[in-house]
């Protein structure tokens, strides 16, 4: 069991350092940063001493080794643009996309989990297949467009909800957070609807289904025939069978959060570390994307290894073919 | 099939763009500043002229900006789709059929990659793309790199299945008779395995093409996709939702219906078309 955990320790770290290559590679390779630092006029004595400095000609992968060890301590270098360093700019901006992506999970698991049961118990009726036709457009529709289309209808028609930024935050140390203001929690409603719809699509459509495959089994049936009402046999014995898969898709699901945030916070124009990325693309500001890079295949690989194990822990069968070598 | 209709409406309409287009909107010269803001199917303040759905902030008309734009968008969609598939059932032959080294090192890279959502991927392989250019070559290769990053980050199915199919079809006869024979490697992939596993790549294909279409979308209403001078359906998007507040509501609601249109029309075009093809299901 402890050899399972290590090997997929091993793989992590294994991939975390090929992300963490591609992070260097971007960062050294790409566009000319001694250019950048000091301008068109410098002389090439000045340049040749910048390199120095920088370590620029020190072999690759003495570099690459340099670069690892300054991540570990959180050094990114700093931006482009403003020369700020780079650590200092994400720590800023990241507690807005994670009280953004946290909220809209919610939406998401709570909605999804709801309307996934409601239309795998009462097939057929009228209000499931007007979920079910509306998931379809849901999933058509462009992320980006569902947040035009309901900045439209709240903000500019209805005028209820604000239709930009994050309203007014309180600063809790090294933390702002948006939730103990009116205003905050107003901004927090059209981004996390927009940011959660394809989540909850798809978390309706894997409860429905799972739910569909468990109520066809055996112990429902005896459940029934033993005279359990349909609330206890639905709660108490299909739910708690059907949360497991779904808890480990919807974490996996983080991948896609963390790149919708970056499109939903550009549409509303939400202070996050996802907006900061897109703005480092399009003024190829190179510190800056690298840094994401790096920080994002992170927090994948982490997400990835814990629901991995997570799920050999609480399913002994997976954990049986393990051992046996079934890898 | 209601689908089918509305997808090839939309094809030919791009398709006959100059032809149906009363403006040509990507010409500077017939650009009229004076025409902007127009609402539809009103005469302009100043020009009196008419326009169907009415223009945008530099004066374009809008619907002749649709139709130009979905030529792009459906080029950017066809294009990446191409790469992806060309990239991916290369890379799925040569780890299937040679194995080894080269099944490992494809396969656990496509892993890597599979782990971060396409969008981002894309978003990255632009963003170094742009680095790499010289800045006067960024405008010019806009589309190119745009191509290139959807392309490069819809390989993985492709290869996936590919590959399996690949090792399925290694053992069988007809292989191991051509080997006998003498044909080199390549030939043996080509030729013969090639066409025995391209049935699933058309599938794959058309649900990479919707997917490609939508990033294209989403990259352009981002701003780091096709230039602003060129606007595909985002960019008209991005435009519409600045003017939203000042009450120019068509310059959104056009662009976004035919997105909207275009987007499910695929989809259920494709789903009929995986059904179709799907020989469990005959």
């Amino acid at each position: 069991m402890l050899i399972i955990i290590l090997k997929r320790l091993m793989q992590a770290v294994m991939v975390l350092l090929f992300v963490a290559f591609i992070s260097f590679l971007i960062f050294r390779f790409v566009g000319n940063p001694v250019e950048s630092l000091l301008g068109q006029e410098a002389t090439v004595a000045q340049r040749a001493a910048l390199e120095e400095a920088l370590g620029l000609n020190e072999p690759i992968y003495v570099q690459y080794a340099k670069f690892v060890w300054r991540a570990l301590q959180f050094d990114f270098g700093n931006s482009y643009r403003g020369a700020l360093p780079v650590a200092e700019l994400i720590a800023t901006r990241l507690p807005a996309t994670l009280e953004l992506a946290l909220t809209s999970a919610t939406f998401a698991v709570i909605f999804g989990v709801i309307t996934g049961i409601y239309t795998a118990i009462h097939r057929g009726s009228f209000l499931t297949n007007l979920i079910l036709s509306t998931s379809l457009i849901g999933v058509s529709l462009p992320t980006f467009l569902i947040g035009v289309l309901l900045i439209w209808l709240f903000s500019v028609e209805l005028n209820w909800l604000p239709s930009f930024g994050r309203g007014d935050v309180v600063d809790l140390g090294w933390w702002s957070t948006g939730f103990l203001t009116l205003s905050g929690l107003k901004s927090l409603i059209l981004p996390s609807i927009t940011l959660g719809l394809y989540q909850m699509t798809l978390i309706m459509r894997l409860t429905r289904a799972e739910m569909l495959e468990v109520l066809q089994q055996d112990f429902i049936r005896l459940a029934k025939s033993l005279g359990q009402s349909n609330r206890q046999i639905y709660f108490f014995h299909a739910l708690p069978n059907i949360l497991i898969p779904v808890i480990t898709i919807t974490g996996l699901q983080l991948g896609s959060v963390i790149a919708f945030a970056i499109i939903t916070e550009t549409v509303f124009q939400w202070p996050g570390v996802g907006l900061l990325f897109i703005n480092a693309v399009y003024f190829v500001d190179i510190p800056v994307m690298s840094a994401y890079l790096l920080l994002v295949g992170f927090a994948f690989v982490v997400i990835n290894l814990v629901v991995d194990l997570l799920y050999l822990l609480i399913d002994p069968r997976l954990r049986d073919s393990q051992m046996r070598g079934e890898n | 099939m209601i689908s089918f209709a509305v997808f090839t409406c939309i094809i030919l309409a791009a398709v006959f763009a100059n032809i149906i287009a009363p403006y040509n909107p990507f010409d500077p010269a017939s650009l009229n500043l004076m025409n902007g803001f127009t609402p539809p199917m009103q005469a302009n303040d100043f020009t009196g002229e008419v326009f169907l759905m009415g223009t945008d902030d530099q004066g374009r008309d809008l619907f002749s900006t649709i139709l130009y734009g979905l030529r792009i968008s459906l080029f950017v969609g066809v294009m990446a789709v191409a790469l992806a598939m060309v990239l991916g059932v290369l890379l799925g032959l040569i780890a299937g059929f040679f194995g080894g080294w080269f099944d490992v090192l494809i396969m656990r890279f496509a892993d890597i990659q599979m782990t971060f959502p396409s969008i981002l991927v894309a978003m990255l392989i632009y963003g170094v793309a742009k680095g790499v250019l010289p800045p006067d070559l960024r405008y010019e290769m806009s589309i190119t790199v745009l191509i290139i990053s959807i392309g490069l980050s819809e390989w993985v199915p492709f290869a996936r299945t590919v590959r399996g199919s690949t090792l399925v079809e290694k053992e069988k006869e007809y292989i191991i008779a051509a080997k006998m024979i003498g044909l080199n490697k390549w030939q043996i992939m080509i030729r013969h395995i090639l066409p025995n596993v391209l049935s699933p790549v058309l599938v794959i294909a058309t649900i990479t093409f919707a997917l490609a279409i939508i990033a294209e979308a989403t990259l352009s209403f981002l701003g780091v996709g096709v230039p602003t001078t060129k606007p595909s359906l985002g960019t008209l998007i991005r435009i519409g939702q600045d003017f939203l507040f000042s009450g120019e509501w068509w310059i959104l609601l056009f662009p976004a219906i035919t997105l909207l249109a275009l987007a499910l029309s695929i989809n259920l075009f494709g789903d009929w078309l995986r059904d179709t093809l799907n020989p469990k299901l005959k």
